[in-house]
């Protein structure tokens, strides 16, 4: 239905006041309701928002049949004025409800027609440049020293390149010691330039103890080197990490307290440890300690059809080495032995990554792929 | 050190059923680690075979196999088909006639491997000859056991096709294997095993019985001359302190070692000789001092100890010809002629041979550091050397030799001098004063004082009451002469601690109450870590080892200070001898290992120490280590170690961008690497300013930033790669690179950052474009735009970079959107147009550009 339509049947009528507002055909009731019926259908005829807003004009615009009835209203004597007012106003309206109803749900159409047009496959790659990751001997390195910071440790460090005398004979690791003739040292050109690439982080504990007054307490994470080539086992440059605390009164019941939560932070609160005896030039009494295996739980497959493959069957897992340090390396510190006490250990952190995290060999972790290190991405 | 059960029983008391893994436990528990079990998980048929015949059959796969028929006695075949046995033998040490060792089809080898006659090779092969390693005797595997070269011709021929090989090489008992650290010298032998046992055990009364309790005759007349003369002791230490001599005359040089003790030299590894070898090898295994045997007939004189002489050499046992050091303590006859290197290795004129009937046995007591230098100074670690050098218990010598000389009459017959010698100069040891409640304070478990002194007793330690007997908290405690280790109270705390049980100590968690987290260095460099992976770069890591002509390839200057590199004596390998003064002389391996595994795309980086000598590498000195050294001494110290800054090193390659469904990717250049250096600036908050520079290796000449930081100060530098520093180092073309210095980033980084106050007024924009000449630096027009347009100035964009037709040759136009911002108010046109025209002014004068 078009306007056209619509004002044929309610022709134009001039004012006179003396005709009752029945006999002003645009003010009949009949051809008012005919009007609103007219505009409900159209509005509920139309489709889209351009219909609607066509329909709005013809039914609700100023040459619409309501509005040209509205006109006549002014033409009516004043008796007549309120009803024909109040019939027009109420058909007006219906009809503006009628537009605002449809406008609303055309709307409502139209927003959700374009969610649906604006619909993308989001599985296509959306990482235009790969990630990049951090080396997971670094983060390793770095959660150890995290919790040890976390307990009020703090972090020391030295260089690589260390005199032998800091990396042996502070330890008490004499030029003739048998203990000396173990490790594989890289000797800087010449052989007597007392230079070394230090064979464990131990120097650094040496450096901290002429450096710091006790109490001491201090952790330290690093590069070491030795004469070995590399295999599924060895390689000439790895890393460890050592504690050391030195304060007054420290026992073997502290250090083992520190290796339990070594441990623990590394392989889980379910884990504990067994300590025997064991023989290091720096440290009397001295420690070795294992434990318990975190795959297994301190099962014991050995010789079974299946031995655990994380500790090899026995149940626990050897941790490294550590001691009371040395009375001779406190007094060549400047330390006086009879004040204080300390202890150290230390582990290899590629040992602590193998386990961890299932590494297998050692070439994956030296080698530089970089498929290995993205496998740990930012943390670990 | 091994142990076989029953040797350990004849010491102590061993419980019926213990089991080797039992004996290993208890061993564990007082702190000797187990290595290995040998023995006791084989059953038979293992049997003593003859090879009667073999056919060589060379195989397809390069390999040539032996089909054998063996004589294996009453066994095997002979039994079900009454013929010999028939094997495939893939080894090729031994002859027709050899007994060999034949493991038969039913048969259970170390580790469960259930044998059986199977089909190989093209024929049915009934059991296997074994070698070493197959039935858990050694760990050699070059060939099969021939048992005349096992155990000698001697006894191999008592041997029988068909006997029992399990019972003849000690297989059937179990021997356990444990690690001996190198403060127990005393167990290296059975006797101190079999202490630690039974200390083990709870050290029960009666329940250990020494090998060496054996009554010795006293030094007398007639005995072997013998001087000790040491003019040149080591660190005042006699290189010999006591020598026992004894003579065992007219040995049937015939007779072999009994069974029983060539089955437990075999058991513990080592190879029967002769009787007199045997006899002094097996002496050393039950109580620890190395003997030596010597042909009496071929000595003519006494025998002299005293150093080396310069010019001296000794051919030694295992015919090496050894030049002689002064330092070396030598066995001389007559003090000429060297006979052995002491406690090392003996000579080979003297060795006792198939004819020897007279034996001189030297049981000799050899300073630790002597032996020890001797022994690396000639790369020969003897059974000997290695108890030496770990100290040797200077009480048992004589015993040895009792023991030995005991061990040659009863079994080859002969007799001993009644002459003795024995020089000993050997003191006894004092006694220490102990604090019984230092072993607690120590280990931190509240040990009584009769737990303390019951356990040093059953130590072998004799243990007095102090002097004076009005102090109950102090003891002297005088260690065992096997115990050199045992000198202060960490030692004695140790052993307590030990005996009672490690796991009896404690855990306790130890409680800093200062500590003040991590230092600023080291969360920094977390966040340079952290910015470069976040920036899409991969962690790596790589050994620090590089060859002498890196410094060429990386076209590096003759006199820049990366050629100053330190280098190693003993490098892994004689290409790599120097250590790397830039990380990127060591990432372009790691570059090139990924792109030769099929990367192309590769983008990583290298945080780590390199070394910078900056000069020859001077001598670092050795102090004292008695007490602290000297403020100088350790300055000293200190300042001899060679600077080793820290840097890291990026590389890329390929497509920093892939390319994909949005379109091509963009292949990774020399912005990135510029890029990658600003994004770890500004991870640290830390202003850095960017110029050509024009000639700084391994860099493209065109292509390479200098980064500084605001005060000038190098950072580092990114870019492209020299194309021939890319071709000499065989990189992808293109490679680009960025190296720079960590530690002036976290040094710049560690004052905290002060907050500027910024203007929450609505900003102006103005662009502007300059006309300038093509070698004038981006980084000038920015840094004159950005003196000349006033304090109000907000940022400066370049947005366009434009060469080409429209402008005159030799120049470029950079378009640059400025953003202007008061403090306090809406900025007007003309205020804008006039700090606009201010900066276009600055920019004029300082690098000629003209506005277009």
């Amino acid at each position: 239905m078009n306007p056209s339509e619509s004002s044929e049947r309610t022709p134009m009528s001039g004012p006179n006041t003396n005709y009752d507002p029945v006999e002003v055909s645009a003010l009949d009731p009949a051809n008012i309701d005919g009007a609103v019926q007219d505009a409900l259908s159209a509005i509920a005829a139309a489709a889209s928002l351009d219909e609607l807003k066509a329909v709005r004009i013809a039914h609700q615009g100023e040459k619409s049949p309501l509005a040209l009835a509205n006109r006549e209203i002014g033409a009516l004597p004043p008796s007549a004025k309120a009803e024909a007012g109040k019939r027009v106003g109420h058909a007006r309206g219906r009809v503006g409800q009628a537009v605002t109803a449809r406008q609303t749900e055309l709307e409502a159409e139209r927003d959700a027609r374009i969610l649906v047009d604006e619909r993308v496959d989001v599985t296509v790659p959306a990482l235009r440049r790969e990630p990049g990751s951090r080396h997971p001997i670094e983060l390793v390195a770095q959660r150890l020293v995290d919790a040890f910071v976390g307990m009020g440790w703090e972090v020391a460090e030295g260089p690589e390149l260390e005199s032998e005398w800091l990396n042996f004979d502070a330890l008490n690791l004499g030029p003739d010691h048998p203990a000396r003739q173990m490790q594989d040292t890289f000797f800087l050109d010449p052989v007597d330039s007392g230079l070394v690439l230090r064979t464990q982080t131990s120097p650094v504990q040496i450096r901290t103890m002429l450096e710091q007054e006790p109490p001491i307490y201090v952790v330290a994470p690093g590069k070491v080197f030795r004469t070995d080539d590399l295999d599924a086992t060895h390689t000439p440059v790895f890393h460890q990490i050592e504690c050391l605390a030195i304060d007054k009164g420290l026992t073997m019941a502290h250090l083992r307290g520190a290796l339990d939560a070594f441990v623990r932070i590394m392989f889980g609160e379910e884990t504990r440890t067994r300590v025997r005896a064991n023989y290091f030039p720096f440290t009397e009494p001295s420690m070795e300690t294992d434990f318990l295996c975190f795959a297994c739980h301190g099962e014991e497959t050995w010789g079974t059809a299946e031995p655990c493959r994380t500790c090899g069957g026995s149940g626990w897992i050897e941790l490294g080495g550590s001691g009371m340090v040395n009375r001779k390396v406190l007094r060549t510190c400047g330390i006086d032995p009879e004040v204080y006490s300390g202890f150290a250990f230390g582990l290899g952190i590629e040992r602590a990554l193998q386990l961890r995290h299932g590494v297998r060999g050692m070439h994956e972790i030296v080698e530089g792929d970089v498929r290995f290190s993205q496998q740990f991405g930012m943390g670990v | 050190m091994r142990l076989p059960l029953s040797w350990l029983a004849e010491y102590t008391d061993l419980a019926p059923g213990t089991r080797g893994a039992d004996v290993a436990a208890s061993l564990v528990r007082v702190g000797l680690e187990e290595e290995d079990l040998h023995g006791g998980d084989i059953t038979g048929p293992l049997v003593v075979g003859r090879v009667l015949s073999f056919e060589l059959e060379p195989q397809k796969n390069g390999k040539t196999i032996r089909w054998c028929t063996v004589d294996v006695g009453q066994n095997g075949q002979m039994l079900t088909e009454g013929k010999h046995q028939e094997i495939v033998c893939g080894a090729h040490n031994f002859e027709v006639g050899d007994l060999v060792v034949c493991v038969l089809p039913g048969a259970v080898l170390p580790g469960g491997f259930v044998i059986s006659a199977r089909k190989t090779y093209g024929h049915v092969s009934n059991g296997m000859i074994c070698a070493e390693d197959e039935i858990g005797l050694g760990e050699d595997h070059e060939g099969i056991i021939v048992l005349s070269r096992l155990l000698g011709e001697e006894k191999a021929a008592t041997l029988q096709p068909g006997d029992d090989a399990i019972a003849l090489l000690g297989l059937g008992e179990e021997t356990v294997e444990t690690n001996v650290t190198p403060d127990r010298g005393y167990c290296f032998s059975v006797r101190g095993l079999a202490r630690e046992y039974w200390h083990a055990q709870g050290s029960p009364e009666g329940g250990y019985r020494d090998p060496a309790d054996v009554v010795t005759p006293p030094a007398g007349v007639g005995g072997y001359a013998v001087e000790l003369k040491d003019d040149s002791p080591i660190e005042g230490n006699d290189g010999c302190d006591r020598y026992v001599a004894r003579i065992v005359r007219g040995i049937d040089p015939t007779r072999p070692s009994p069974a029983w003790m060539t089955k437990r030299l075999t058991q513990m590894g080592m190879r029967p000789i002769s009787l007199a070898v045997d006899v002094t090898n097996y002496v050393m295994l039950a109580v620890g001092q190395p003997l030596h045997a010597f042909d009496v007939e071929r000595l003519s004189g006494s025998i002299v100890v005293r150093r080396a002489r310069a010019g001296e050499s000794l051919t030694t046992l295992d015919d090496v010809e050894r030049t002689l050091h002064a330092d070396d303590l030598l066995i001389t006859d007559g003090g000429e002629r060297p006979l052995a290197i002491a406690g090392v290795m003996g000579g080979a004129s003297s060795e006792v041979s198939e004819t020897t009937t007279d034996v001189l046995i030297e049981a000799a007591h050899f300073d630790p550091t002597t032996v020890a230098r001797s022994s690396r100074r000639h790369r020969l670690i003897t059974e000997a050397s290695k108890r030496f050098e770990r100290g040797v218990d200077p009480k048992v010598t004589a015993a040895a030799a009792q023991l030995a000389v005991d061990l040659l009459v009863a079994h080859g017959g002969g007799t001993v001098d009644a002459g003795v010698t024995d020089v000993d100069r050997t003191t006894d040891r004092t006694a220490y004063l102990l604090d019984v409640t230092e072993p607690a304070r120590i280990v931190g478990v509240d040990y009584p004082r009769e737990r303390v002194v019951r356990i040093l007793r059953d130590l072998g330690c004799v243990v007095e009451e102090s002097r004076d007997g009005a102090d109950d908290t102090h003891v002297l405690v005088t260690p065992p002469s096997w115990r050199p280790d045992l000198v202060d109270a960490p030692d004695y705390a140790e052993e307590v601690a030990r005996i009672d049980g490690y796991n009896n100590i404690p855990s306790i968690t130890p409680t800093p109450s200062d500590g003040r987290g991590l230092t600023h260095a080291r969360k920094a460099r977390r966040v340079v870590a952290d910015a470069l992976a976040g920036a899409g770069l991969t962690e790596v890591l790589s050994y620090p080892f590089v060859s002498e002509d890196l410094a060429d390839h990386l076209m590096l200057p003759a006199d820049d200070d990366r050629r100053n590199a330190v280098r190693l004596a003993n490098p892994l390998s004689e290409e790599r001898p120097l250590l790397r003064t830039s990380i990127l002389a060591t990432l372009v391996d790691t570059l090139r290992r990924n792109v030769a595994r099929g990367r192309k795309d590769v983008a990583i980086y290298e945080l780590g120490l390199v070394f910078r000598p900056g000069g020859p590498v001077g001598t670092a000195p050795v102090p004292g280590v008695a007490a602290r050294p000297d403020a100088e001494t350790l300055e000293r110290l200190y300042a001899a170690v060679p600077a080793q800054p820290r840097r890291a090193g990026i590389l890329a390659t390929g497509q920093a961008e892939q390319a994909g469904w949005w379109g091509p990717g963009r292949p990774a250049d020399w912005s990135d690497m510029v890029a990658a250096v600003e994004t770890v600036a500004a991870a640290l908050a830390v202003p850095v300013a960017v110029a050509n520079d024009p000639a700084h290796a391994p860099w493209h000449p065109g292509r390479c930033a200098r980064i500084t930081l605001v005060d000038g100060t190098l950072v580092g530098h990114a870019g492209e790669l020299h194309p021939k520093v890319v071709a000499a180092l065989d990189l992808p073309a293109r490679t680009v690179a960025a190296e720079f210095d960590v530690d002036v980033l976290v040094a710049a980084s560690a004052e905290p950052v002060q907050a500027r106050p910024f203007s929450t007024f609505p900003p102006a924009l103005t662009d502007i474009a300059l006309l300038v000449g093509s070698d004038v630096a981006a980084a000038d027009v920015e840094a004159a735009l950005r003196s000349g347009a006033g304090e109000w100035l907000e940022t400066v964009v370049l947005f366009d970079v434009y060469e080409g037709e429209r402008i005159e040759a030799g120049h470029r136009s950079l378009a640059y959107r400025l953003t202007f911002r008061a403090p306090d108010r809406t900025l007007t046109t003309d205020e804008v147009n006039r700090f606009r025209d201010a900066a276009v002014a600055a920019a004029a004068s300082a690098t000629g550009a003209v506005q277009r």
